[in-house]
């Protein structure tokens, strides 16, 4: 059983929720973010999206965007965040490890690379945003092979022969995406999402996990409700940016602390 | 000469049957495809069934035509530069003349057809990026035309350099959005084009004025700007009797000259040559020819190409003094046409370009456009080593008003 797939299970034998924050790598700063990681994990987080910086990164908002550029300043690239992956888990090896990025920082390491250099640090699942599966199934074939879960988007557009599709490569969990946008966008419709949520429930038993739209822990509580995960981003992004150096790690266990407590209940 | 030989023994397999790209997902070899996030899926999906129910349909083509004859103003002149030819010395150099369609480029054959297949999608909304404006100026232009709103995405960094063609576009009730992220150029205005269109999917047509971004739009482009090419053809068979030894053409993202080969691929005998931004010079990196500088294979906008990019994947600032080649990645079919040896790729920089664009509004009376004088510069240094009854014909993509204010500034000249 995957580490991904452990923590579901456990969540679930709790009849709890799992709450994942994104970061964006080496944001604020490369020094920063293996801190961070731990953080989140003390203050409630049950699995962590890792962003991988990326100069064109054409499905985030302005938020996520930022944040790539922050990082980028100081030069972080893929190899850069697989080293984060590994100093974290020389402390943590509970915490599964979702890399979320772009592909063409993966094929510039080289997929093959990519995927044992993954494997070496400790990396528990990929979320490649702009490789729809027809796209790569080598790269999902090398990621199963070496024991990481190959994590996918469906979308409010996504027709049902699509979620069919997509919900026998994904492995995991499933990522519904809440909105008509990119990440941090608008409010979501949760009875809409609840709806859609329901319908891909139907044809996976894989965990299906909430994002692009989660704001505010009300908001958190809400898809608790029907969710097996809440992905928060845009709005853990917008707190590292608006954070000084003194009260970064304040803000990010207070934030963590709203949500889980609201997702919790 | 290169020895056309040569070159069609190593493609033998690919002459045997006509010329058929893209593969049912877009795929040029290993180059094209559809990379982009799963919200975007079904929009390109929705598009490409559209597309294919009208490509082929003889009352939208009808329509097409009609407005390319009416409204556009073609077919555009094929015109010897005669005196320019003597003067440079070889080879006899024609122009193809897109620079005299209505809105002064060839980006309005592309906008047409795709604001027409908008319209009949029932999409009120039409959304653009653009760099030097031409493409946003084209897609305003039709817009207005047809009545859609139009929403056209500009790098601040170009909307500064480009001023005229921003109020081209207001004039045309466009609103001109600057993006500010990234590098504040092109490909940035792409992505925030995309984004736009993700999140207004279902009322909004994303009109690329480029042979780039995912399936359907590399393939839908060409083919609209397949017009410039099929023209050609029958216009030098009238002129001269037979088709030219070369085909000369600038590429940025590359559709003037996708538009002006397509039809040649399967036509023996003529060289197809392709001429990039090599900016400040290709040993300074500052260029934007990433098929002459060979660079990696990579994803962006939707596709697999050829990219400029650094060790870590992310994309690198180009440079011409071109806005319209000013493009980091180039269309997947060029790629294609690279590899399979049909086509040549060169790269000629910003001072060539110059010298070709003041050398020909000199003997010709063209003032030609920045982009296109990269086409001619070459064109220029091929001619010298050809025969006087040798033919190299230079697609002359778009006029060079819009660039005055950049060349009297180069001259230290204010206006």
């Amino acid at each position: 059983m995957s580490r991904i797939q452990s923590v579901f299970s456990a969540l679930k034998a709790n009849h709890k929720k799992a709450l994942i924050p994104y970061i964006t790598a080496g944001d604020p700063h490369p020094n920063h973010t293996v801190a961070i990681l731990h953080t989140l994990v003390k203050n409630g987080a049950d699995m962590i999206e890792l962003g991988i910086p990326f100069s064109d990164p054409m499905a985030d908002g302005p938020v996520i965007q930022r944040a790539s550029e922050r990082a980028l300043v100081h030069k972080v690239g893929l190899s850069k965040v697989l080293q984060m992956v590994k100093e974290f888990r020389q402390t943590d090896t509970q915490t599964p490890i979702i890399l979320m990025g772009y592909a063409n920082p993966i094929e510039a390491m080289g997929a093959d690379k990519f995927t044992q250099a993954a494997k070496d640090a400790g990396v528990d699942g990929v979320l490649t945003v702009d490789y729809p599966p027809e796209e790569c199934k080598e790269f999902i074939a090398s990621l199963r092979a070496a024991g990481m879960d190959s994590i996918f988007l469906l979308s409010p557009t996504s027709d049902v022969a699509r979620v069919d599709l997509i919900v026998n490569q994904a492995s995991g969990f499933l990522y519904y995406v809440s909105l008509k946008g990119v990440t941090g966008a608008a409010n979501m419709d949760v009875a809409q999402v609840k709806a859609r949520v329901a319908e891909i429930r139907s044809k996976t038993n894989l965990p299906i996990g909430v994002g692009f739209g989660v704001k505010d822990a009300a908001t958190a509580k809400l898809v608790a409700e029907f969710a097996d995960a809440i992905v928060v981003g845009s709005r853990m992004v917008v707190t590292i940016e608006n954070s000084t150096e003194e009260n970064l790690m304040h803000n990010i266990s207070q934030l963590m602390q709203e949500l889980r407590l609201a997702i919790d209940a | 000469m290169q020895d056309v030989n040569n070159q069609s023994l190593s493609n033998q397999d690919q002459q045997k049957k006509p010329y058929d790209m893209p593969d049912a997902r877009g795929h040029f070899g290993q180059f094209g495809g559809i990379f982009v996030a799963e919200t975007l899926v079904e929009a390109l999906e929705e598009l490409r069934v559209m597309y294919e129910k009208y490509r082929h349909d003889p009352q939208f083509l009808a329509e097409y035509a009609y407005d390319l004859k009416h409204f556009v103003g073609r077919p555009s002149p094929i015109y010897h530069a005669e005196r320019w030819s003597n003067k440079v010395g070889g080879a006899q150099i024609y122009l193809k003349r897109e620079d005299l369609n209505h809105t002064g480029a060839h980006k309005i054959n592309n906008t047409i057809g795709q604001a027409l297949l908008a319209k009949r999608m029932g999409k009120p909304r039409v959304i653009a990026e653009t760099g030097a404006g031409q493409h946003g100026v084209a897609t305003a232009t039709i817009a207005a035309r047809l009545g859609l709103e139009c929403v056209v995405y500009m790098g601040s960094e170009d909307v500064k350099r480009q001023a005229p063609n921003v109020f081209r576009m207001k004039l045309l009730g466009a609103t001109v959005v600057p993006v500010e992220s990234g590098s504040k150029t092109l490909k940035d205005a792409l992505n925030e084009a995309m984004r736009d269109w993700v999140t207004n999917i279902s009322n909004t047509f994303y009109i690329i004025g480029t042979v780039a971004g995912p399936h359907p739009y590399p393939m839908m482009v060409r083919d609209f700007q397949a017009v410039i090419g099929i023209e050609s053809k029958q216009q030098m068979q009238e002129m001269i009797g037979r088709q030219p030894d070369a085909v000369v053409a600038c590429v940025g993202g590359g559709s003037n000259a996708m538009g002006i080969f397509y039809p040649y691929i399967d036509v023996p005998n003529v060289r197809l040559v392709g001429v990039e931004a090599a900016g400040h010079g290709m040993e300074t990196g500052m260029h934007a020819a990433p098929l002459t500088a060979n660079s990696p294979i990579g994803v962006l906008h939707g596709n697999r190409t050829y990219l400029m990019q650094d060790a870590d994947g992310n994309i690198t600032e180009t440079h011409s003094i071109s806005a319209g080649l000013d493009y980091p990645g180039v269309g997947p079919e060029h790629a294609w046409l690279k590899d399979i040896k049909r086509a040549e790729y060169v790269a000629v920089t910003d001072d060539e370009a110059m010298a070709a664009f003041h050398s020909l509004c000199r003997t010709e009376g063209i003032i030609p456009a920045l982009e296109s004088s990269h086409a001619l510069a070459y064109a220029e240094k091929m001619a010298k080593t050809m025969l006087k009854d040798e033919v190299i014909l230079v697609n002359l993509s778009g006029r060079g008003d819009k660039d005055i204010n950049t060349v009297a500034k180069l001259a230290n000249i204010t206006l």
